[in-house]
């Protein structure tokens, strides 16, 4: 038997490392992505510096455009979350908007019935209705999967439409308030139970909600042993048994956890910029999130980074509609470009990495 | 087209340096079946798919009626009307039984004409003894004709020599008997050779005209199988003792009390069929008891029923107390094991091999506190281990995959051996590893039961299990048929209990 003992190099060294590679796809698709997007803005017979110009100007270049750009990145963080967690466990839940919204009316009924109250509480309140109602909507898809073998891609999307529907219902119907006119909305909120506004900021409380769900997200994941065993079970669902992990309650969870999420993302929506529930919060936050939390790889403290980066290009779309007289869908055009170009570079570091194992 | 004779030659096999077959010959006389007897890894499923031109082989010729024929791809076979029924379908399930035989079909018109098909597939069929709906969605059908299916379609395609490749081990016994009995007479009557693969006595005793029993990737018997009879059919399988050194530790008498007690378990398969079947066992401190079997009768089941990782029925006791699995039992009652295939079955590939050896003790002390992980003492950990186990790997961050199999198999034994260990539950441990690996593992494997652990070690190496354990049961179809302590036990008696030749 061989005398050495403990670590020697066997395989030599891979060209990039796995680190490496995590960091360079996303950045690499994302300028692919802006290639083709040139393009497509060069066809309108627009110029595309001048284009990428006033997409940094609307979204980063004034404090009012950052404003906008955070206002519209917490809610981005969160339903990102919403899809970066089950991921830790192996999971691909996309149903993001349908927990959002339904969260979002939770949040915008809860305190109905208790005026004047304090308005600490009562914030506290609105956001774990719409944790609570989010996460049973997410644990819906998890307990499919888990006891009838549903495929949870496909039911928590399904979910979310069955989710958007009874928001329509209950919005349109029993929950109206009769005020409402043109728009069906809920009651609205007592204004002093608003979030407030951050000092110095100038952005909704929602947005530090949001930042430090993502920090103790982060911390759980890579420092706690709920991190660790989920990992396990995201890994191999047959050694974490083997190992007395319960697999059925630690993937339920997760997907409860994450549906929390996306509801909290709808109820800080509520509580913190339209006052009641309607429409309005069926935008497509919840799919974005999607895109948020592949390009940052499930990584929480990336997805921040990245909401950034959407929020603030959703947050550029009005003004390029004005100067530019461009389609207000030319930035869904960008995000899908990115999205695809994402998931393409996935499916050639899946190669990559199956090539070089060989 | 007559049914062929087909004779293969002086045939050998290397997959690296392992010799998967060693210079076998063959003849499948015309109009009868032949069958190949041999246990797992013997080399059957290596020589077939030479023949269906699956593989080419390194030495050796292939003749039909005489001829020399190169066999390239399973193309070449097909033209030779050679098919084979592999042991799971290949139907496709959405599809009617008609649909599937047509598309089957290796010339496929672009345009297909269903009821000229229907009608030539309605006259082929009816000449046959397999009676199958032709008009019924697969994905219905029971096991027994789906099996009917596949053959039914070997012969639409023409098929003159059919391999049948473990056919009944799907089927219910009267399933077999039919299955069988129809090709049997579909030979008789000259329309067909066949060759079965199989390790259940009864079937070549009763179906096959011929047998050749494959032993380590060599021939070691030829004959028809009226000359054989079981008794030698059974020496030749299991074989002489082979000069396999396995060290064995003095055998001490085994402590009194009971470590595993398992009564009346029950557990079903993937199929939703039963695979162990009211089993009762015990297992006591300081002993090894090993389960002998072909593969496929409910071992793995058992172990995973064990381990909690697969419904069950029926008690588990560990030390007396009830053991259904989760962590906390695990690690109060000891309870560690050595799955077959660590790499799959007992590493997660994508955490690094010091995660990989903490998957144990994760959240206990000193590798956590609280909720918190201690990181630090996770790779503390590993080096120990590593140091300790002599695992050779590109770094303690590195994903168990880039180990070789010996080290990601010294990985698992450091991980599970350093715990507690009161009871360990080996299965195949040594499947897939080199000599130094399977030594090590032995020598493991008995220096936790001489430190007073209670070891259940599940194999299909019978060579394996007489030199390590003390007492040995035979599993077959899902039971325990015999039970014979290690110094007394006849290779060729428990050969029989494994083929099924003897009931309980």
């Amino acid at each position: 038997m061989s005398s050495i003992s403990g670590i020697e190099p066997v395989p030599p060294k891979p060209l990039v490392t796995a680190a490496q590679l995590s960091v360079a796809l996303p950045v690499l698709a994302v300028l692919l992505a802006s290639a083709i997007f040139a393009a497509f803005v060069a066809l309108y017979g627009q110029n595309p510096a001048t284009v990428f110009g006033l997409i940094v100007q609307g979204g980063f270049g004034s404090s009012f455009a950052w404003q906008d750009t955070l206002s519209r990145a917490a809610p981005l963080v969160l339903v990102g979350l919403a899809v970066a967690i089950p991921a830790q466990a192996g999971l691909v839940i996309i149903g993001g908007e349908g927990a959002l919204v339904l969260g979002g009316l939770a949040g915008a009924v809860v305190t109905l019935p208790f005026a004047g109250a304090h308005a600490f509480p009562m914030q506290c309140l609105m956001l774990l209705a719409g944790a609570l109602i989010g996460g049973l909507w997410f644990g819906l898809a998890g307990v499919l999967r888990q006891y009838r073998g549903v495929n949870e891609t496909i039911s928590s999307l399904l979910l979310s439409y069955i989710g958007i529907a009874v928001f329509h219902h209950l919005t349109e119907g029993m929950l109206r308030d009769p005020a409402s006119l043109d728009k069906p909305s809920t009651h609205p909120i007592d204004p002093s139970y608003m979030l407030p506004t951050l000092p110095g900021v100038g952005v909704h409380a929602g947005l530090a909600v949001s930042l430090l769900l993502a920090i103790a997200v982060h911390v759980v994941l890579r420092y706690t042993r709920w991190g660790f065993a989920l990992r396990v079970v995201g890994g191999s669902a047959r050694v974490a048994r083997m190992i007395g992990l319960a697999v059925n309650r630690w993937i339920i969870g997760a997907s409860v956890v994450a549906g929390g999420m996306a509801g909290i993302a709808g109820a800080i929506e509520v509580a913190a910029v339209q006052g009641t529930a309607n429409s309005s919060l069926i935008v497509g936050y919840g799919y974005s999130g999607i895109l948020v939390a592949f390009l940052a790889r499930h990584q929480p403290l990336a997805i921040v980074a990245v909401a950034l980066l959407i929020g603030g290009m959703q947050a550029s779309a009005s003004l390029l509609q004005r100067r530019l007289g461009l389609p207000d869908a030319t930035m869904l055009v960008f995000q899908g470009l990115i999205f695809v170009c994402v998931l393409v570079a996935d499916a050639i570091a899946q190669q990559l990495r199956e090539t070089t194992r060989r | 087209m007559s049914v062929p004779q087909v004779e293969l030659r002086n045939m050998t096999k290397r997959f690296g340096a392992n010799l998967a077959l060693n210079n076998v010959s063959l003849l499948i006389r015309s109009g009868t079946v032949h069958a190949l007897l041999g246990e797992n890894g013997a080399g059957k499923s290596t020589l077939v798919k030479c023949l269906v031109g699956f593989y080419r082989p390194d030495e050796g010729h292939i003749q039909v009626d005489g001829r020399e024929q190169r066999l390239n791809s399973p193309k070449d076979a097909d033209a030779l009307g050679i098919g084979m029924v592999y042991q799971h379908f290949t139907l496709v399930p959405s599809m009617t039984v008609a649909q599937n035989l047509v598309v089957s079909g290796a010339r496929l018109p672009a345009y297909i004409d269903w009821q000229s098909e229907l009608r030539r597939l309605t006259e082929v069929t009816r000449k046959l003894p397999f009676h199958v709906p032709l008009d019924v969605r697969v994905s219905q059908l029971s096991a027994g004709e789906k099996q009917k299916a596949e053959i039914v379609k070997q012969l639409y395609l023409g098929r003159k020599l059919l391999i049948l490749d473990e056919p009944t081990s799907v089927l219910t016994p009267a399933e077999a008997d039919e299955v069988l009995g129809h090709v049997r007479s579909l030979t008789r009557t000259g329309e067909l050779s066949a060759i079965l693969i199989s390790h259940k006595f009864h079937e070549v005793r009763r179906f096959a005209d011929d047998v050749t029993v494959l032993r380590r990737g060599a021939s070691v018997r030829t004959g028809a199988v009226a000359d054989l009879t079981d008794d030698a059919l059974a020496e030749a399988m299991i074989g002489e003792p082979v000069s396999k050194m396995v060290p064995h530790a003095p055998r001490l008498p085994p402590k009194p009390n009971v470590i595993l007690s398992i009564r009346n378990l029950c557990a079903n398969g993937d199929n939703g069929l039963p695979a162990v079947k009211d089993l009762s066992l015990e297992v006591r401190a300081g002993e090894i008891v090993g389960i002998a079997g072909v593969s496929g009768n409910g071992q793995l089941e058992l172990v995973e029923a064990m381990m909690g990782q697969r419904d069950r029925n029926g008690t588990i006791a560990v030390s007396g107390s009830s053991f259904n699995g989760t962590r906390r039992e695990i690690a109060r009652l000891g309870v560690y094991g050595l799955p077959q295939e660590p790499l799959k079955n007992a590493c997660i590939d994508r955490m690094s091999l010091a995660e990989n050896l903490a998957l144990r003790n994760f959240d206990r002390a000193p590798l956590c506190r609280g909720i918190a992980m201690n990181y630090g003492a996770l790779v503390e950990q590993a080096e120990r281990l590593v140091a300790q186990f002599r695992v050779k790997a590109p770094g303690l961050t590195a994903s168990m995959s880039a180990l070789s199999g010996g080290n990601v198999q010294r990985a698992v034994l450091a991980r599970e051996l350093t715990q507690d260990v009161c009871l360990l539950v080996a299965s195949n441990p040594t499947f897939g590893l080199d000599f130094v690996a399977c030594e090590e593992t032995y020598r493991r494997i008995l220096d936790a039961r001489n430190g007073g652990a209670a070891v259940l070690l599940i194999s299909e190496d019978l060579d394996e299990l007489l030199g390590l354990v003390d007492r040995i049961l035979v599993m077959s179809a899902g039971r325990i048929v015999h039970e014979v302590p290690a110094e007394s036990a006849d290779k060729r008696v428990i050969g029989k209990y494994m083929a099924g030749m003897k009931a309980a």
